[in-house]
This record gives structure tokens, C-alpha cells and sequence, in this order.
């Protein structure tokens, strides 16, 4: 659209300073051009933030509504207390507390082997010549397009046979589930990695050679330093996916006690969705804050990546 | 990249040699203790399958371990040190478990098709128990060890054993008895009360004590917690038939290839076991009345869905960046941080809450916008679907405004200019210009959002969970179900038994479909780069 810079409306319009009789006509003017090339624009935010965020005032309204109904949690902000967060932690058959845990647990230790594994691999592509080199990376870029939820039900039955022989890394346990997570801390993140560990010049890490350090002290001394944004993007991008993965912990984790944000929130609405709606909206509120702080204070560096990864192909 | 390729190794590998024999003691000793730890578990995982004997599995395991330890402890092959984590895990819970998807689509793996056949006439064996008319009460004592119920059973002639499911009853000698001669204690366990007997009611009744390792034999099961009875199978088992004859009929159950023991007239055993069965999910899925009518709109509503949500979050985030895309326009932080929020909040959470505010009765959006009339937002067929997309539109817009932002402001100004200084009308210069070059950059990601929605599981199943329900199938499948919540109907769900080989072979089917379509996508993306570049 028009990038077409008008110096009239770009000049502050307002503190009309020095009285001008031509003043009220111009004014005029600017309004209808005002609208023209920014009033419209303004008219579209307002639209689409009202779209974007009135659900989630919404939940905030409901949750601080211990009114506890879906029915009374429609007049946004009428009442204010905590009664609904209390309610949340002190239901020893949900275990709002424990699923916080879990899900923090979970996610933290996945996202950080994921980072680790991902960043050993990223260095392997872009600092060494080998062969097979050129098919790895495109057999990555090919796995990463099939999803592990496709293989759902293989993973549940490879879980269940582990639980015959390792019980504390089959079905029903939290390690399990990070190991399954594992599976996919390759692909993308390796692309990612990959293209910012090529962005770090050779000619440091052969100065260092030249000084008598091994691989393993030019990896962890010189290169993992120059790259920490991109290990931090990895790392908080793995850890927002994995707060919402629902369909694999659902399947793997069966015990309450064990279950992660998603699969036990689920369980709160799954039945009585109506009646609990005050309490389940307090935990939503609980649970979505740490991701969505994370996400915004990330978002400057997701959108550039994900636009250099596109440019790059 | 390649043309730097030939000199790298030559010029790095010396170096590396000496690297290598400098590396400190530190490193040796971790990467001594770490393959220690490995090979410790390794040894333990080994032992296990040995004692279990499950053969093929201690192999594969064997040729892993020597594998890691190969990679590791030989001198060079660097870039496999590296890999080898990573892709271990990517190799077993990635790769294999797709072939394993694909073995199993071949299978009649399920319910009541969970084993091998020898466990399968086992399990028959053990349920199909009647007790023995007349037989005499033994009287029991419920203990426990280990959280695991056993019964005490004191046998008519004064003889005191105990035995629990799946552990045949064995004589305690050592056993406290009280003044009528009934066991009551035994070292190393310790006796129910009465309030707890009447608390595990369930497990107490499922007790089922072998005689001795051959069912026939029959077994101790209580209904009350103080007298049991001997059952016997009400089938006998032939096996060099392999037929079982109910004792009572005289009906003969015989192996037909099927997975199960099945009657004259067709009736089957319950529990059956797992064989390969070919092509028979995937000719289930097309031709079974109760499958195929529902999958066929199951697939077109996935299109649909993907297709749907990939244009409508496109066109307005791209019409969003262009609003915003103004250097001096006020607010516009303000503007771009509200409209991400949606983005940033779980999406599984944003099915849950819109299945509120959609809600018939109590929600929100009926109650506050339309005046509390009765639209049926999530039980419609037709408006679920336009619930399903609005709710997949306002999670999926911000991304798409936050990648035209990015690709819009990476444009270079001076096409822009030139296109000016030409005389193009702001609409021209966009359709003719600045779309095609945007295009460039954002189609990966369009095909990228597309793989993504196809199998968009959470909005789906936490919002409508594929309601409204199908009336055509007895399966529970509706209107919004994707292929990818079908599978997990299938494989999970509490409606008909649970179909792992159907569930699989529907994954394959998504595999395949997956595959087609980013091969088909990847060339039209060069295509387009070649067009354009």
C-alpha cells in the first residue's frame, strides 16, 4: 500500500502556534486527508484489537469472579477477588499445583537437552566438512515436515513395551515423555542454529586451534558464547511449544499427579464445562502468564528469525 | 560452501590431531564417566530383555551400545560425536516410530487384539472361570505386600497357603492361625481390616489365585473377603487343535486366521491377538459403511480447514502490516502488542476459553453480542465449522502480521520509488510489486502454516472436540474432527474399542499426504524463486 509520505500530515499537527487566519479551512482539509491516509488505519487497530483481546479479558474477568459460573462471568469485570484461586489450589483430585510443576519441569529440562543436542549438531553441519553432510541436513529438513503427533499411536506402544523393561521410562512417566520430546530436537531448531553458527567467522575458531585448543574448548569457549541469542531463541521457542502440547502427554501421562497444564485443564472442562468455568479460568490465567511474558519478550527476535530462516530458504 | 569444501579438511585435520591428544584430562575424564553411565544402563537394559527373553530387542540393543561406543572411543570420525545424541533420539522416537506406524497399520494391534496367541489363550483361560458346583470354601485372610493384595487361604483339611494373581498358591507353613485353624498372619505381610477390605472392594474381587501354573488346574477367587471358591475354565483348550470347546455347550471355538478363536456360526472370543491382516485397515477404511463416509468428509473438511485458515490469517495479517506499515503512525506499538497477544496465549487454553464464550447457554458472545439468543456455535454443523475457523483466525492472524511486518519492511524502497516515479497507483504497485516479492519470502511459510494447520490437533479437539457427532457411524467422529483428532478417536477414545492398526494406517494415510504436498510445495517454491530471482 502507500508508503506515499504527505509533509503536510506528517507535521505535527497540533500547538497551533502563531494565529493564522487560514487555520479552521486547513484543518478541515488536514481531517479528511488525515482520515484518508491514517484515520482508517487507526479504525482497523481499534477493530482488530477489540477482536484480539476482548476473549482474553474475558478469561482475566472470570478469573477474579468467584461468582464461578460460565453464565455469571459475563459481565466483564464486575467483581474482584481470589476466591477462584484458592479454589484452584486447594483441590487435592486436581492438582493445579503439581500440573505448574510438572509442565515447568518437563518444558525447562526438554528445551535445555534440546538446545544442547541442537547446538552440537549445528556445530558438526557448519564447522566440519564430511560425507553425508549435504544429505543429513536435507533428511532433517524432510523429517522436520512429519509432526510427532502423526506417530502417536507408535510412540504409545513403543512406551508401553519400554515399561516392561524400564518402568520408570515408560507410560506414565515424566522422563519418558522428555525422551519422546527429544526425538524431535533436531530438525528445525538444527536449521536455525546451523544458519546463525555460519554467521560466526572460521578465522576465530582457527585462531583458537592455532593456540593449542581442542574442539571440545573451541565449542564450548568460543562458539556457544558468540551464539547465545539464537540458543536463547531455541531454548524459549522449544519451552512455549512444549507448554501446549497436549496430544503425546495425554497419552503418556495417566496418573493426575503427573499430568502437565494442558492435559489436566483439559480434564477440568472436559466434563462439567459450565460450572467449574470460574475456577478453570483462574488456572488459565495461571498458566498462560509465564508463556505469554516469555512470548512477548521474545517476539522482536522471533520475527526476525523466522523471516531470515524464509529468506534463506 | 563447496567450492571451500576441499581445502577445509586439508588444512583443518592437522591441527585437529594435535587438538585431539592435548585434550585436556578433564574433558577424558567426562567423556569417560558419561560413556560409563551409558554403558551402565545399557548392561542393565541388556539383562532385563535377557531374563525376558526378548531376543531381537537385547540385539538391536547390543548393536547400539557397541555403535555409541565405536563412535566415541575410536580416534577422527568427529562430526559423528557430535550428531550422535541428537539423532539417536531422532532415529528412535522419530524414524522409528513412523515405520512402526507403518508394521502396525498392518496388524489388528487393539483392544482385544493386544498379544501373542499363547498369552491370548492364557487370558481366555483365566476370565472365562466358573466356579466348581459344590465345591468345597476355603476360608481367606486378605494381606498385602508391596501395595499388591494376596489371599491367605486356609483349605478345608486345616492346610494354610497363600498366592495372589498371577503367583500360584504355595504353602505357608510359618503361618499364625487362630483358634479355629484359619490362617490369619504371615511374616513379611501384613492383614487387611475390615474398613480397608471394604475400601478396595474392586482389587479384592479381581483376585484371581492360580492352583499351579497350568489354568486347567483352576484357581481361588472371593466374593466377600472371607470365603473363596475354586473356578474352573468353562472352555478347555485343545492344543493340538488349537480349539477351545465351551465345557457346557460342547461349542467349538477354532483358530480361522483371523486374530481369534471363532464358533461354527461366526461368534468369537473376546480376547483375541495380534496378526497381520495386509491391506484390510486400509480397505476398512474405504469401504466400511462406518468408516468411509465419515472419512471422506473428515478428509475434505482437513483440506478445507488447512486451505481456509492459510488464506484467511494471510490476508489479514498481510492487510494488517499494511495498515501498520506507516513510520509515524501513532500508537502502532500499542497496536502490535495487543494484536499479538492472541499468538502468545497457549493455544490449547484459546480452545478452551472460546468453547465458553461460544457457548449456547451461558457463553458470552450469545449472551453479550446477540442478546442471549440460542446460536448453536459449537452443535451446528455448518457454524461449527465457522467457529472452528474464526477461533483458528484469531490465534493464527498475529503470526502472519508479524511475518508480512517483517517481509514488507525488508522490501527495498527504491522498486517502491521507481514504481511511483512511473505513475502506479498505490493498489498497482502492491498487486504488481510488492505481493510478488513478499510472496517469495512468505511462501515457505504459507506451505509451512498449511503442513501446520492440516494437523492443527488443540483448536480442534479443545474446542469442539470434532462435535457435532456424525450420525452415520457408531464411531465417535463429527463434523469438525480432522484426520489427525480421527486417528486419536480411534486409537484413544473412550466410544468403540480402541483400533491401533485403523488408527495407524489413518496416519499413514497423513504421512503420505504430508509428503505429497510439501514435495509438490518445495518445487513450486523454487519455481517461483527462479521467476522471480
Amino acid at each position: 500500500m502507500t508508503t506515499f509520505i504527505d509533509p503536510q500530515a506528517v507535521a505535527p499537527a497540533p500547538t497551533p502556534s502563531g494565529g493564522s487566519g487560514s487555520v479552521p479551512a486547513q484543518r478541515k482539509r488536514s481531517f479528511g486527508q488525515w482520515f484518508r491516509h491514517k484515520g482508517w488505519r487507526h479504525v482497523v487497530g481499534v477493530v482488530t484489537t477489540v477482536f484480539a483481546v476482548f476473549p482474553l479479558l474475558y478469561v482475566l474477568s472470570a478469573a477474579l469472579n468467584s461468582n464461578g459460573t460460565m453464565a455469571g462471568s459475563n459481565a466483564l469485570f464486575t467483581a474482584f477477588d481470589g476466591g477462584n484461586f484458592e479454589a484452584l489450589f486447594s483441590d487435592p483430585t486436581r492438582p493445579f499445583g503439581r500440573w505448574f510443576m510438572n509442565t515447568m519441569v518437563i518444558g525447562v529440562v526438554t528445551s535445555a537437552a534440546t538446545v544442547f543436542l541442537g547446538a552440537l549438531a549445528a556445530y558438526a553441519f557448519s564447522r566440519m566438512r564430511f560425507t553425508g553432510r549435504r544429505v543429513s541436513l536435507l533428511s532433517l529438513l524432510i523429517l522436520q515436515m512429519f509432526p510427532q503427533l502423526l506417530a502417536v499411536v507408535a510412540i504409545f506402544l513403543l512406551l508401553n513395551a519400554i515399561t516392561d523393561v524400564v518402568p520408570w521410562l515408560g507410560l506414565g512417566s515424566q522422563l519418558g515423555l522428555i525422551m519422546v520430546y527429544l526425538g524431535g530436537a533436531l530438525g528445525v531448531n538444527t536449521y536455525l542454529m546451523y544458519g546463525f553458527f555460519n554467521t560466526v567467522p572460521k578465522s576465530l575458531d582457527e585462531a583458537a586451534r592455532i593456540d593449542g585448543a581442542s574442539h571440545v574448548q573451541v565449542f564450548f569457549t568460543i562458539i556457544l558464547p558468540l551464539v547465545t541469542p539464537i540458543l536463547a531463541v531455541v531454548g524459549l521457542l522449544a519451552f512455549i511449544g512444549l507448554s501446549s502440547e497436549f496430544v503425546i502427554a495425554s497419552v503418556v501421562l495417566t496418573d493426575p499427579e503427573s499430568q502437565t497444564l494442558a492435559v489436566g485443564l483439559y480434564s477440568y472442562v472436559a466434563q462439567q464445562r459450565s460450572e467449574n468455568w470460574g475456577v478453570f479460568a483462574a488456572g488459565a490465567v495461571l498458566a498462560a502468564v509465564p508463556v505469554m511474558a516469555l512470548f512477548l519478550f521474545l517476539q522482536k527476535y522471533i520475527t526476525n528469525g523466522l523471516v531470515a530462516g524464509s529468506v534463506k530458504g | 560452501m563447496p567450492t571451500l569444501a576441499p581445502p577445509g579438511p586439508a588444512a583443518t585435520r592437522p591441527p585437529k590431531k594435535t587438538a585431539l591428544r592435548a585434550d585436556s584430562t578433564l574433558g577424558l575424564l567426562v567423556k569417560i564417566v558419561l560413556l560409563g553411565l551409558v554403558d551402565a544402563f545399557a548392561v542393565y537394559v541388556m539383562i532385563t530383555l535377557f531374563l525376558q527373553e526378548k531376543w531381537l530387542v537385547l540385539v538391536f540393543a547390543a548393536v547400539v551400545t557397541v555403535l555409541i561406543n565405536w563412535v566415541y572411543l575410536r580416534r577422527g570420525g568427529l562430526p559423528a560425536k557430535y550428531l550422535a545424541p541428537g539423532i539417536f533420539f531422532l532415529v528412535i522416537f522419530q524414524v522409528f516410530v513412523m515405520i512402526y506406524s507403518g508394521y502396525v497399520a498392518f496388524t489388528n494391534y487393539g483392544d482385544g487384539h493386544n498379544s501373542t496367541k499363547a498369552d491370548a489363550v492364557n487370558a481366555i483361560q483365566l476370565s472365562a472361570q466358573q466356579r466348581v458346583p459344590d465345591s468345597p470354601a476355603y476360608r481367606v485372610t486378605i494381606l498385602e505386600r508391596d501395595g499388591v493384595f494376596h489371599l491367605l487361604a486356609t483349605e478345608p483339611d486345616g492346610t494354610v497357603s497363600v498366592g495372589t494373581t498371577g503367583e500360584p498358591l504355595e504353602e505357608a507353613e510359618d503361618a499364625v492361625t487362630d483358634g479355629t485353624g484359619k490362617g490369619t498372619e504371615l511374616e513379611g505381610y501384613r492383614a487387611l481390616q475390615f474398613g480397608e477390605v471394604l475400601a478396595n472392594q474392586a482389587d479384592i474381587l479381581a483376585i484371581t489365585v492360580p492352583f499351579s501354573d497350568d489354568p486347567e488346574d483352576g484357581s481361588l477367587k472371593t466374593g466377600d473377603g472371607s470365603n473363596a471358591y475354586v473356578y474352573r475354565p468353562s472352555l478347555s483348550y485343545d492344543e493340538d487343535t488349537s480349539t477351545f470347546t465351551d465345557l457346557e455347550t460342547g461349542a467349538t471355538y477354532s483358530d480361522r486366521g483371523e486374530g481369534s478363536f471363532q464358533s461354527e456360526d461366526g461368534e468369537q472370543l473376546s480376547t483375541g491377538w495380534k496378526i497381520n491382516v495386509g491391506l484390510d485397515n486400509f480397505t476398512k477404511a474405504f469401504s466400511d459403511q462406518n468408516i468411509r463416509g465419515p472419512l471422506l468428509q473428515v478428509v475434505l473438511w482437513t483440506f478445507t480447514f488447512a486451505i481456509v485458515s492459510v488464506l484467511s490469517t494471510f490476508a489479514l495479517g498481510l492487510f494488517l502490516a499494511n495498515a501498520f506499515n506507516l513510520p509515524d503512525l501513532r500508537g502502532k506499538r500499542i497496536y502490535r502488542i495487543l494484536m499479538i497477544l492472541p499468538y502468545a496465549f497457549p493455544a490449547f487454553l484459546a480452545g478452551l476459553v472460546w468453547s465458553g464464550l461460544l457457548n449456547p447457554e451461558f457463553g458470552f458472545v450469545n449472551n453479550t453480542f446477540f442478546g442471549g439468543a440460542d446460536i448453536p456455535w459449537l452443535t451446528d454443523p455448518v457454524l461449527a465449522k465457522v467457529s472452528v475457523l474464526v477461533v483458528n483466525l484469531w490465534l493464527g492472524f498475529p503470526y502472519m502480521f508479524l511475518v508480512c511486518t517483517g517481509a514488507l519492511q525488508s522490501l527495498p524502497e527504491e522498486v517502491n520509488e521507481a514504481a511511483r516515479m512511473d505513475g502506479a497507483s498505490a493498489w498497482r504497485t502492491f498487486t504488481a510489486i510488492k505481493l510478488p516479492l513478499l510472496l517469495v519470502s512468505v511462501a515457505p511459510l504459507l506451505i509451512a502454516s498449511f503442513a501446520f494447520n492440516f494437523n492443527n490437533f488443540n483448536v480442534i479437539y479443545m474446542l469442539t472436540d470434532g462435535g457435532p457427532r456424525f450420525d452415520n457411524t457408531t464411531a465417535n467422529i463429527g463434523h469438525t474432527d480432522i484426520l489427525i483428532t480421527m486417528v486419536y478417536e480411534i486409537a484413544f477414545g473412550t466410544g468403540v474399542g480402541r483400533d491401533y492398526g485403523l488408527a495407524s494406517a489413518l496416519s499413514i494415510i497423513i504421512f503420505i499426504i504430508v509428503a505429497v504436498i510439501s514435495a509438490i510445495s518445495f518445487r513450486q517454491t523454487k519455481a517461483l524463486e527462479d521467476i522471480n530471482g
